[in-house]
């Protein structure tokens, strides 16, 4: 039932997209303009392409991120039973988390969480 | 206390009465999407004139005061505008990902504010893994971002979306991990569930100073998480034009703006669930004739209003506090919530296996 209730979800949001744009595309006005499709980069004509290597910093974060996302991803269904597994359960966690923290520790030394 | 489910189920004997079975399923199907959207349009709307109204009193401003009584039709009429908008065709976009953005932006918002518990018996996805449900799609948005800023081939929205994604999966780990504080302390991952073992006292108070911890980082993490208030720097006008949605206009930037307003309700009504009770009226153990009185207040308007205050705290912050560089903004979270969260976590873990808690 929830799963049903998951797709019609899911089929309102894109109805809601799909139908404003589509009222948004009949009723709004055209016109055709040489200037108009260039990028807006306050006037200036722009130079070079866009799409192009960026800043590495932004990287190093999307990594760290990871790290951790997949920790809270293995936290959560131990959070769930930790009432009933009770110190055996605390002790373990604090082994995991413990690692984790010890991986935190290395890339703040290195100097990861640095702006640079 | 009124139960939204006499109401449902009333529809659902009408419908089935009228209607052979399939299409009584296929009309309350429709009846779910049509309501949810009404809400959600309508919250939006509400939401926007909130916004202004509050930043112009925080300013000693009217706001808006012409269109309607009180500027109450204000963005009802920027909607339509909106609407009759040329949707501006750029040369040298990304096409098929320009136009994706949008959906991807929506749809995770879409299906968040889908499994909310609005009041008693109004709920209308209700996995028992609810919330890591919620974590889960409303981290999809950040993909939308990101594409939007990526395909439109702008500096400015490359520059913004970039900023943007390392904020939001930053601080996407403070707002996990101070769910999941909540979870150990409740035990269960179920929105419904966790509002109903909160009818003696709310989270807030039942789980002292974890819980109360949980609850600041929540909020903290919760305004970055929209992009508001100090953290607005993927946006920063002042600096990068519009951020990633520079080039979009028309519904196109719309869709954005309702996504990021209604993203704002979300992390106030996940708030408001965890940790204030969602709907359940304030109940103070031993105290009947308190606790009647308190059940007769209907559990939407104890939703609402608990939704509304945790809106105007993010509201506030927003015309408090100066907005954040991008190295203190990493660092705030790296270095202070995300340390801080983990300790907090294992104060919980103690807290809820020694039996600390009230």
């Amino acid at each position: 039932m929830n799963l049903t209730l998951f797709v019609v979800v899911l089929i309102t949001a894109i109805a809601l997209v799909a139908i404003a744009l589509g009222i948004a595309r009949l009723i709004s006005p055209r016109s055709f303009n040489k200037q108009k499709g260039e990028a807006y980069e306050c006037g200036i004509p722009t130079r070079g392409r866009s799409w192009m290597q960026f800043k590495v910093g932004y990287y190093l974060f999307a990594i760290l991120f990871l790290m951790f996302d997949v920790e809270a991803v293995f936290l959560f269904p131990w959070a769930v039973i930790v009432q009933e597994v009770g110190v055996m359960g605390l002790v373990n966690v604090i082994f995991f988390i413990v690692i984790l923290a010890l991986g935190l520790a290395y890339a703040w030394k290195k100097g990861a969480l640095e702006w640079k | 206390m009124f139960d939204f489910a006499v109401v449902t189920e009333w529809v659902d004997g009408l419908l089935r009465s009228w209607l052979p079975e399939s299409w009584a399923v296929l009309a309350e199907f429709f009846l779910i999407g049509l309501c949810l959207l009404l809400a959600y349009a309508v919250i939006a709307l509400v939401l926007i004139l909130a916004e202004r109204k509050v930043c112009a009193y925080f300013q000693c401003r009217l706001g808006p005061n012409r269109v309607g009584p009180w500027g109450l039709t204000q963005s009802v009429a920027d909607m339509f505008k909106m609407l009759i908008k040329e949707l501006i065709q750029v040369r040298h976009v990304d096409n098929f990902l320009f136009n994706l953005a949008p959906y991807i932006v929506i749809i995770s918002s879409v299906l968040a504010f889908g499994c909310i518990p609005y009041a008693k018996g109004l709920e209308i996805i209700d996995f028992n893994v609810g919330i890591f449900f919620l974590l889960a799609v409303s981290s999809i948005g950040i993909v939308g971002i990101l594409l939007a800023g990526w395909s439109s081939n702008n500096k400015y929205s490359l520059i913004g979306a970039m900023r943007s994604g390392a904020q939001m999966i930053s601080y996407e780990l403070s707002i996990g991990l101070s769910i999941l504080t909540m979870v150990v302390f409740s035990g269960s991952m179920q929105l419904s569930t966790i509002v109903e073992s909160q009818a003696d006292g709310w989270f807030l108070f039942r789980g002292h100073i974890p819980a109360f911890i949980a609850f600041i980082v929540y909020l903290i993490a919760g305004t970055a998480e929209t992009n508001r208030g100090p953290f607005d720097l993927p946006e920063a006008d002042s600096e990068l034009t519009a951020g990633y949605h520079t080039e979009y206009s028309g519904m196109h930037f719309g869709f954005f703006y309702l996504a990021e307003f209604l993203n704002m309700f979300i992390v106030a009504s996940v708030a408001a669930t965890l940790f204030l009770g969602g709907w359940m009226p304030l109940h103070i153990p031993g105290w009947e004739g308190f606790n009647a009185a308190m059940d007769w207040i209907p559990s939407i308007f104890w939703f609402i209003g608990k939704v509304a205050v945790m809106i105007f705290i993010i509201m506030w912050f927003k015309w408090t506090f100066p907005r954040l560089r991008i190295d203190q903004l990493l660092r705030l979270e790296w270095k202070y919530l995300l340390p801080l969260n983990l300790c907090n976590l294992l104060l919980m873990v103690i807290v809820v296996v020694f039996n600390l808690h009230f």
